[in-house]
């Protein structure tokens, strides 16, 4: 076969023999179901929350459409008998806290990965394959087993209270429900989301760079901090992103690790929708969060077009 | 040149490596490890036992989760599978297509927005126009989100592949369908089955969008282990996790070696 097929635009050499008007017919019939899927499961519920997030509140749960933005202003304010209105931070500081987590999340992922990935990428060719299956491979186990599995690990008369028991930690001990357990189920679920990207363009690291930069007298680090980060940052940004963004939604991790208490945006949209409470509010929610994860994408979307007309 | 003085390595990288490969997969043990705990409290060990596999197998709630789930899951495998292939023929074999690049994205759509926002939304949407049966529903949005993971295996496998061979096909006179299903259709089965197993993993997974839109007789296999979880860690719990964690691992492999297999013999 000839190399040129790979590239260039495949349709150039589409059979001359064919009925002009298949392939633009294709195209069109090809595309209607995902364009009806998606429209019908998607594009119309993005609508439809958007108008909800500015409805009334309905009498007994649901909503009532309207104009109203007493659904944006209750993340912040809270709303007395008279109608005057009283900061309560108590949905501030769960966004604070979900952006916070998020972001924490991201860097510890981030840090881990990138010498794991380097490490990995030194490897002769089937233990490499092998690694990255080992890598790929827990992240096929269901989401929530592995969320659970930090239960039993962090909970009372799991492995870790029982080790710290025995070098003389009290009895009884628990590190479940709080920030840092979310944290931790957080970190293990997205870990894999990471390290491959960041793997990926490691491996393409050219080699005799990183002999050149030696034989130019910059030692490990040097050439750690000047050639190898910033050669691989696509992958980085890469893997910060698809780790970055799952996070902000992140429902599981808070629901089960944080207990009722220790909210993040996700798992207070989920409260909000089950037994008919606040569908207004929580629809509100839905949109802010909808703009994080948009300016997100949106500034990287920015940087790629950026890189492209520089290129 | 020795190992100790290779530019390319850095000190500490394979204790690191280790413990991080300890760390992935010890949790993973640690559920293993306590469902063959005979006591009835998970986290006091008595001895070993494996009279809990035996009563989850026997739990008839599990069961009809499972049906459910694996229901569900085939059926939206299929559709987002069926959709998928020809939204990747379409868009990368399809000439002067309009909007190219801006149905690829409406195609990777779920892949970029946050889950709980489209499960919140769906769940508004089906409320409105009154849509109760409990399968139906979750077919639709397992169907929407699985779909870029179908697509995105066929697109790769399509994207890499030459014309010649279908070239060749037509100039034997077969007709577009033989051409299709003899040619075609072999040499994308790569992409295919790997992107219906993504595509199948994915929705039996799927907790967040189950739990917004399952009603009473639709529970799916994740959402009744969270309501197990939330009645309190038991050994029985354990056990299911154990196969569960079990089936992903086999069926993962599988997915894997079909995918580099595929690779391989890459046209």
């Amino acid at each position: 076969m000839t190399d040129s097929a790979h590239h260039g635009p495949v349709t150039a050499t589409a059979p001359r023999a064919r009925a002009p008007g298949f392939w633009h017919n294709l195209a069109f019939w090809g595309l209607l179901p995902s364009w009806l899927l998606m429209g019908v499961a998607l594009l119309l519920p993005i609508l439809i929350i958007a108008a909800v997030s500015v409805a009334t509140r309905g009498a007994y749960g649901g909503f009532e459409w309207g104009f109203d933005l007493s659904g944006y202003r209750q993340i912040l304010f809270n709303e007395g008998w008279t109608g005057e209105l009283e900061f309560t931070p108590q949905y501030l500081v769960i966004i604070l806290r979900t952006l916070a987590l998020a972001g924490v999340t991201t860097l510890i992922c981030l840090a881990v990965a990138v010498p794991v990935a380097y490490h990995i990428a030194c490897q002769p060719p089937r233990l490499k394959a092998a690694l990255v299956y080992l890598i790929t491979l827990p992240f096929w186990v269901s989401m929530i087993l592995r969320v659970y599995a930090w239960m039993i690990i962090l909970g009372r008369d799991g492995p870790l209270p029982r080790f710290l028991e025995f070098f003389g930690a009290h009895a009884g001990l628990s590190f479940m429900y709080n920030d840092g357990a979310t944290l931790a189920a957080m970190v293990y679920t997205y870990m894999p989301l990471m390290v491959l990207p960041v793997f990926a363009s490691i491996e393409k690291l050219d080699g005799t760079l990183i002999e050149a930069a030696h034989d130019l007298y910059g030692n490990r680090w040097v050439t750690l901090r000047r050639v190898i980060l910033p050669l691989t940052a696509p992958g980085l940004i890469s893997g910060a992103i698809l780790v970055f963004v799952p996070s902000l939604g992140a429902v599981l991790e808070p629901s089960l690790m944080g207990g009722g208490k220790q909210m993040m945006m996700g798992s207070l949209i989920q409260l909000q929708f089950s037994g008919g409470r606040n569908w207004p509010f929580g629809a509100a929610i839905a949109m802010t969060l909808l703009v994080f994860v948009m300016i997100v994408l949106l500034l990287i979307a920015r940087r790629a077009t950026a890189k492209e007309s520089t290129a | 040149m020795s190992k100790r003085h290779d530019v390319k390595r850095y000190p500490g990288l394979n204790a690191l490596n280790l413990a991080f490969f300890a760390y992935l997969y010890a949790p993973l043990a640690v559920v293993v490890a306590y469902s063959f705990n005979d006591n009835k409290i998970a986290g006091v060990w008595t001895h070993f036992s494996l009279k809990w596999y035996g009563s989850a197998l026997n739990n008839p709630a599990l069961m009809k989760a499972l049906e459910t789930s694996l229901i569900v899951a085939a059926v939206a495998t299929v559709v987002a599978t069926t959709i998928a292939l020809m939204a990747a023929l379409a868009i990368i074999r399809g000439r002067n297509v309009r909007y190219r690049r801006l149905s690829e994205t409406i195609v990777n759509l779920p892949l970029l927005l946050p889950e709980i926002v489209l499960a919140v939304a769906t769940l508004i949407l089906f409320s409105l126009i009154g849509l109760q049966n409990g399968m139906v529903k979750l077919v639709i949005a397992h169907s929407a989100f699985c779909t870029p993971f179908a697509f995105l295996p066929i697109r790769a496998r399509l994207q890499g592949m030459s014309l010649d061979f279908e070239e060749a096909a037509t100039d034997l006179y077969a007709s577009r369908w033989v051409t299709f299903r003899r040619v075609t259709l072999p040499l994308i089965f790569p992409g295919l089955f790997s992107g219906a197993m993504l595509a199948f993993l994915i929705s039996m997974d799927d907790f967040i969008t189950s739990n917004m839109l399952s009603s009473g007789g639709t529970t799916t296999l994740p959402v009744y282990i969270f309501s197990l979880i939330r009645a309190g860690t038991s050994p029985e719990l354990n056990a299911i996790a154990s196969l569960l964690i079990l089936a992903s691992l086999v069926l993962a492999t599988t997915a894997l070696l079909v995918a580099a297999r595929g690779n391989r013999d890459r046209l």
